[in-house]
């Protein structure tokens, strides 16, 4: 078993760092406060090959693994989420297409998804269907050579400003979770609009929106894998990147606690460094190891779905849980440690630790989560 | 023992609920993005006559306990930490430190004024470099011909620079004795020639509380500013903040209540799975902790109220509740944006801006640690 990324891994993680501290976090914070999309951003990954990491190299991907991904998506959450934001919805939205897609739809796809040419979303959740994503009211009826799509998606990132998404609903009400099934659309397909932009605590470089299909025609060679198998692509495709939202939490939790550090050693009270302080001291340090067990877990689970070993699933939701809700621990008592300061928009903390809150809560809360470790160790449904 | 409130609190305590909810709860969402604040909804608290609560009625004041006050800050703080936040430190850190220590004639020119709410007043004692450790005041006041002349910057400074502020009372450095500074408090009111309030902090919450940076070059003031002894400006503002944690921590309790309330009514109404999400075990006992802790909150907080209201020692109770309540409350607006799921990470949900507003509930008024410090002297350490 290996403990430690190859080589090749490392080399590459050097280079996204080093992207990272150059070319991304100088704008962090002004993505941040304007509240929009930072196109620059995706500009840079794809001119920097980032962007087709987790594509085929057939589709002009890098073919790189998950872990490799994550590594990706740890060093740019250490420095601006709402650009490791952009990798990781390119992996969540494509997912589908990779698991559920015929070689045409692949080939049609995949390449435009992995030059970054296009974004992605993946479209699940509805007003009334969050946790409960089998409960959604969306339904496609097959008319001829189309599908005909009704219904309201919520909560869609990249809904503002991606062109081609996962979209899932009902073809067979009456048999509830097998009757749902997923399709590839299009923003140009008549009947597709976006509708609300939310106002959000953090991640605010990131356009969520809702996406409204009335009478929406999809082509019913879009329809992803086989009618009725669309909640078993939506939960295996999260069973494959949750890890990277683990990634996520925990980019943001080590990029906060190094600038944390970086603030206790220059911050002079009571005649020297708060570092000196143990009470100060200890908190680094219980925050320091949670980083650590996040970091090795992140990294397994990962390595789990790589190789598609057994189990992958509760290790990818252990994984997405503890290193998000370390993020959240880790971001809040680093701007506590900031004292004043890390309350100020001056400083990254409190946007850090208000993009942490959401990694809690999207692709799976982390009670979901808990569902899908308990279900795994005691059964049940 | 007597753990009910009196009759008089009782129907206060509900008058005031009844206009937070009326009065501001409608506007707060609205008023909280605009980052302004809000005058009106100031006034019509002023005329309820929250402003001047524990001020005796010879000054303007209503003349009410301690335990009054608390009762106001909490409800207040239940539907607007940022509201309840400028009445609190309009009260404890504006008119009681020249209630406390002023001469008559300074009562009569100040008091009256702030007391009604008329005016608002101000406590500058945190500088860049003097955070926690507050003796490290660089403000200095030198005596000439008859004028305090004063040079230094003070930070953070809450209701420092609306319209009606009438003065800052700040902390500054008179002269040495043996080697140890002489601390003392001056009044300088707003307007005074070298004076500068800076533009307002861009904050992660408490968006409608007013805080400056204030700096000060040469400003003079009459010599007759000096409030309380020369030389006692440290004992002072020590006492000052006494008073000052039971007003955070009632408005912790405020937060915190309002979270629980937010939660416990999202989990009956949220549907999901065929139930509502409050039949999940995961959930009702995330409320069943919130309550127990709001509980233990408003309890500690009102004993350090009713302490302060027999004329008794408090320090070590305001800095049990205002510790404790400050950290329950962050647990209970993350506990609450959990509950909520996606819908707790918009801005037109209450719960969001409790969350953002409740972090600095654990650094104004002297951080959890700070508090950890206090109480560990009083234990011998």
């Amino acid at each position: 078993m290996a403990y430690e990324i190859n080589e090749e891994q490392k080399m590459f993680q050097e280079s996204i760092r080093d992207f990272a501290k150059t070319v991304v976090e100088p704008r962090a914070m002004e993505i941040d406060e304007k509240g929009e999309f930072p196109w620059d951003m995706v500009e840079a990954l794809k001119k920097n090959g980032f962007m087709g990491l987790p594509f085929a190299e057939e589709y002009g991907g890098e073919g790189a693994d998950l872990l490799t991904l994550c590594i990706a998506i740890e060093e740019l959450a250490k420095v601006c989420v709402n650009t490791s934001l952009i990798l990781g919805c390119q992996e969540l939205g494509s997912t589908p297409i990779k698991l559920g897609a015929s070689d045409e739809l692949k080939k049609k796809y995949l390449p435009m998804l992995a030059s970054g040419e296009k974004l992605c979303g993946f479209g699940l959740t509805e007003p009334e269907a969050g946790s409960d994503a089998a409960s959604m009211k969306s339904r496609a009826v097959k008319k001829g050579d189309k599908y005909v799509l009704n219904g309201t998606k919520c909560f869609i990132t990249n809904g503002g400003v991606g062109e081609i998404f996962s979209v899932f609903a009902m073809t067979d009400p009456e048999k509830g979770v097998r009757g749902i099934s997923a399709f590839i659309v299009e923003k140009e397909f008549p009947g597709f609009t976006v509708g609300k932009h939310e106002n959000k605590m953090g991640i605010r470089g990131s356009s969520t929106t809702e996406l409204i299909f009335e009478d929406c025609e999809v082509p019913a060679e879009n329809l992803l894998w086989e009618e009725g198998k669309g909640f078993s692509l939506a939960m295996m495709t999260l069973d494959r990147t949750r890890s990277s939202i683990g990634a996520q939490g925990l980019g943001v939790a080590a990029g906060a606690l190094e600038y944390t550090i970086g603030y206790m050693r220059e911050r002079v009270q009571f005649g020297r460094p708060i570092a000196a302080l143990q009470g100060l001291q200890f908190m680094v340090a219980d925050l320091a190891m949670q980083v650590e067990a996040a970091r090795s877990l992140v990294y397994r689970a990962a390595c789990a779905v790589d190789s598609e070993e057994p189990g992958f699933s509760a290790l990818s939701a252990m994984a997405k849980c503890f290193a998000t809700d370390t993020a959240m621990k880790v971001t809040t008592d680093c701007l506590q440690l900031m004292g004043g300061y890390g309350y100020m928009k001056e400083y990254p903390i409190e946007r850090m630790m208000r993009d942490a809150k959401i990694t809690q809560i999207y692709e799976g809360t982390n009670q979901i989560q808990r569902v899908v470790i308990s279900r795994a160790l005691l059964g049940g449904k | 023992m007597e753990f009910d409130l009196n009759e008089e609190q009782t129907m206060f305590r509900q008058m005031v609920r009844e206009f937070a909810d009326k009065e501001i709860a409608p506007y707060a969402e609205e008023l909280d993005g605009t980052g302004e604040f809000p005058y009106e909804i100031q006034a019509k608290m002023a005329d309820l006559g929250l402003y001047g609560l524990p001020i005796p009625e010879e000054y303007g004041g209503a003349g009410a306990d301690f335990v009054t006050y608390s009762i106001a800050v909490e409800e207040i703080g239940r539907v607007s930490a940022s509201l309840s936040i400028s009445m609190a430190a309009h009260t404890s850190l504006g008119s009681m430190p020249i209630y406390l220590f002023g001469t008559e004639e300074q009562k009569q020119r100040w008091l009256v004024d702030l007391a009604q709410g008329r005016k608002l007043g101000a406590f500058g004692l945190t500088e860049p470099e003097a955070g926690s450790d507050a003796g490290a005041t660089r403000t200095t006041a030198r005596l000439a011909a008859g004028e305090w002349v004063i040079n230094g910057t003070k930070c953070f400074i809450t209701n420092s620079g609306t319209d009606i502020t009438s003065h800052v009372t700040i902390t500054a450095v008179t002269g040495e004795h043996g080697g140890g500074k002489e601390i003392s408090n001056i009044l300088i009111p707003a307007g005074t020639p070298g004076f500068d309030v800076a533009p307002s902090y861009r904050k992660m919450g408490w968006h409608n509380s007013d805080t400056h940076e204030l700096s000060f070059t040469d400003c003079r003031v009459p010599e007759g500013h000096l409030l309380g002894e020369r030389g006692g400006g440290f004992k002072a503002f020590l006492k000052i903040l006494d008073c000052g944690r039971i007003g955070v921590a009632a408005l912790s309790v405020g937060l915190a209540q309002g979270c629980l309330d937010e939660s416990v009514s999202y989990a009956k109404s949220r549907i999901q799975f065929g139930q509502p999400i409050g039949r999940n075990q995961g959930i009702s006992f995330k409320c069943a902790d919130m309550l127990v802790e709001v509980e233990l909150a408003r309890l500690a907080t009102l004993k350090a109220a009713w302490l302060a209201d027999q004329g008794r020692p408090y320090t070590r109770e305001a800095a049990i509740a205002k510790l404790f309540a400050s950290e329950a409350a962050m647990r209970a607006a993350n506990s609450a944006v959990q509950i909520h799921g996606g819908y707790g990470y918009i801005e037109d949900y209450p719960v969001c801006r409790y969350f953002r507003d409740a972090k600095i509930l654990e650094i104004g008024e002297g951080t959890s640690e700070v508090q950890r410090i206090v109480l560990s002297r009083m234990l011998g350490l």
